[in-house]
């Protein structure tokens, strides 16, 4: 494995990451390096602990031991929304966006926050043109023009989970986690959501948690395996795929399931 | 369909444009001086109770704090405005009744810390808690507050050292009505500002709101301060207009009062507190003429109706004879000349 270490400083790192529950130990020296740019995906099959690295990287955990660094810095006691200042930000695995508001406010509220005109409350929202250009930008690449002005709780699903990814994306991330995005999309409206997470810019990382084989396939250009809470494989799309290790991993599962 | 600056600017402002309907609410709110002039004291209670419900509308129906507590704030202040009169510090009356608000707010402030931690019930009981501490304090401390017979000796100046509270509440009113809208813009201006998206925003899902950056707990110490402080407001209304504060201005029944006048009303939307207020009152007065000793017992049936129909389906009778009024109109408008006879093209 070693010819395939990143050579650059890794933008999103852990070190000896460690959480225990009780007595199960969800993730046992987990030791990511996400390159900057990259576009890496971590699978796993159910319950290998996938949600629980999320959680650690986002603050929602704190882990039992080990670092989490953010280009060499240490982030492990940092709070979630410090996090978000500093540049990651994530998706939800089932949507959690705001029902009463349209994609315009969502989005409106996001960036307001983001250019820190989030406690403004004497001025009107939408009458500061920093502002209402970056959302026209992030209405248009996550394709929510037509129903921006629809209250979230009724648009179609495919829709909801483009809002999902448009929240998080307002942020400006340096690192965007996708937690399962494609997750229960029918398959008419799969092509669009597909189509603008590969349209995202090369300039954001994403780590993409996944369970689509055909999605992570498509999009990783490094994949990393996780097996009851432990990295169990680590490289490029091909040798993940030839290695015989994770074929049993998913084989055994599929005659399981 | 493409989005641009402008149309995105004008959308989400659109929200803050003042209505017809509210035009014509606030008209109708000022006429009421002219048009009913001998019922300027149950006027005058509705207005306060108004601000007061819109005090709890803020944080209730803008960033779900369920609240047993108001009158904490309420009788604080308003045992602040009849003292600063009393013993002279403060003789204005906008003055002490800025004042007034200010030390509610930070009354709020202080308490936020203990009330934004855990859950609906916990925030119920440790409102409810404040407010009967508060006012057992003021029970016990009666050389100041003047205990069971209430706050006595309070003379209030004239407003602004011009308008006199005389004896029919002609000013009283008018005073409490324009107290009422100046807070109303203000608590309007908030909801439309990009704070009062990010309450919205806590309201509708919490963890959502932490994981975009919002920092939820400081927000909401914001809102439940100014919350707070109109509440206060409130309370230094009743007490500079009738000159007198007793100790049920902490009593829990004027807290739950409030929160049945914004079930009456609804909440998140400005306005349930208003109207809410108006029909309580209205009810109240109305109810209490016809049976003086169980009127109680009518708000109740009121208060179990509203709740087992539903305000979304009640919302909804009002959509569709709406839509039916306006069908009748278009039905009927082409028709009009015709039933004169005026026609100009004749049959």
């Amino acid at each position: 494995m070693s010819e395939t270490m990143p050579k650059t400083t890794p933008i999103l790192q852990t070190i000896g990451l460690e959480k225990r529950f009780g007595g199960i130990l969800a993730a046992q020296n987990v030791n990511l390096a996400v390159e900057p740019g990259a576009r890496h995906a971590l699978i796993g099959p159910n319950g290998a602990g996938k949600t629980t690295v999320i959680n650690l990287l986002t603050g929602v955990l704190r882990p039992t031991a080990g670092r989490i660094e953010l280009e060499g810095r240490d982030i492990t006691s940092l709070l979630p929304h410090q996090r978000v200042r500093l540049g990651i930000a994530r998706t939800f695995q089932i949507n959690q966006l705001f029902l009463d508001l349209t994609p315009l406010e969502s989005i409106g509220l996001v960036v307001s926050e983001r250019l820190g005109s989030g406690a403004d409350w004497w001025r009107l929202v939408g009458t500061k043109s920093a502002v209402t250009d970056e959302i026209v930008e992030i209405v248009e690449r996550f394709r929510l023009a037509d129903v921006m002005h629809e209250r979230t709780a009724i648009l179609p699903y495919g829709k909801q989970r483009l809002l999902e990814i448009a929240l998080a994306f307002a942020c400006r991330p340096r690192v965007l986690l996708l937690d399962e995005p494609a997750a229960g999309v029918p398959e008419a409206e799969r092509h669009e959501l597909l189509a603008t997470i590969e349209a995202l810019p090369k300039d954001v990382t994403v780590l993409l948690i996944e369970h689509d084989m055909d999605l992570v396939f498509s999009f990783a250009e490094r994949i990393s395996v996780l097996v009851n809470g432990a990295l169990f494989v680590d490289g490029a799309p091909d040798e993940v795929a030839r290695d015989p290790r994770v074929k049993a991993v998913y084989l055994g599962e599929e005659l399981s399931a | 369909m493409t989005a641009n600056a402008d149309e995105v600017a004008r959308y989400l402002k659109r929200r803050a444009r003042w209505s017809p309907f509210e035009i014509a609410f606030w008209i109708f709110a000022f006429a009421t001086i002219w048009l009913f002039p001998g019922k300027y004291l149950i006027l005058k209670d509705t207005a306060i109770l108004a601000l007061f419900a819109l005090s709890l509308d803020l944080i209730l129906g803008y960033a779900g704090i369920i609240s047993l507590g108001q009158a904490a704030f309420f009788g604080f202040a308003g045992y602040f405005a009849g003292l600063v009169a009393k013993y002279g510090i403060i003789n204005e009356p906008v003055i002490a009744l800025v004042c007034s608000g200010l030390i509610a707010a930070a009354l709020g402030f202080v308490t936020s810390f203990l009330v934004l931690r855990g859950s609906d019930l916990t925030r119920l009981m440790v409102t409810l808690g404040v407010s009967l501490m508060l006012g057992e304090l003021a029970n016990r401390y009666s050389n100041i507050t003047g205990g069971a017979d209430g706050l006595q000796g309070v003379e209030i100046e004239p407003v602004l050292g011009r308008f006199r509270f005389d004896l029919f509440g002609h000013n009283g009113y008018v005073y409490c009505l324009i107290v009422l809208f100046i807070c109303f813009v203000i608590a309007r201006r908030i909801i439309y500002s990009p704070f009062g998206l990010s309450l919205r925003s806590i309201k509708g899902n919490t963890l959502r709101a932490a994981a975009i950056g919002v920092p939820v707990k400081w927000r909401l110490v914001a809102i439940y301060t100014v919350s707070a402080g109109l509440a206060g407001i409130a309370g230094a209304l009743l007490t500079q207009t009738t000159a007198f504060c007793s100790l049920d201005v902490f009593s829990l029944e004027r807290s739950a009062d409030l929160l049945l006048v914004l079930i009456i009303g609804g909440t998140g939307y400005l306005y349930g507190g208003l109207i809410g207020a108006v029909i309580y009152k209205f009810l109240q007065d109305w109810l209490s003429n016809l049976t003086p000793q169980y009127w109680q017992f009518w708000i109740g049936l009121v208060l179990v109706v509203i709740v087992l129909i539903g305000r979304e389906r009640m919302a909804g009778w009002v959509r569709i004879v709406r839509s039916l009024l306006v069908r009748l109109g278009t039905w009927l408008m082409p028709r009009l000349p015709a039933l004169g006879g005026a026609a100009p093209d004749g049959r």
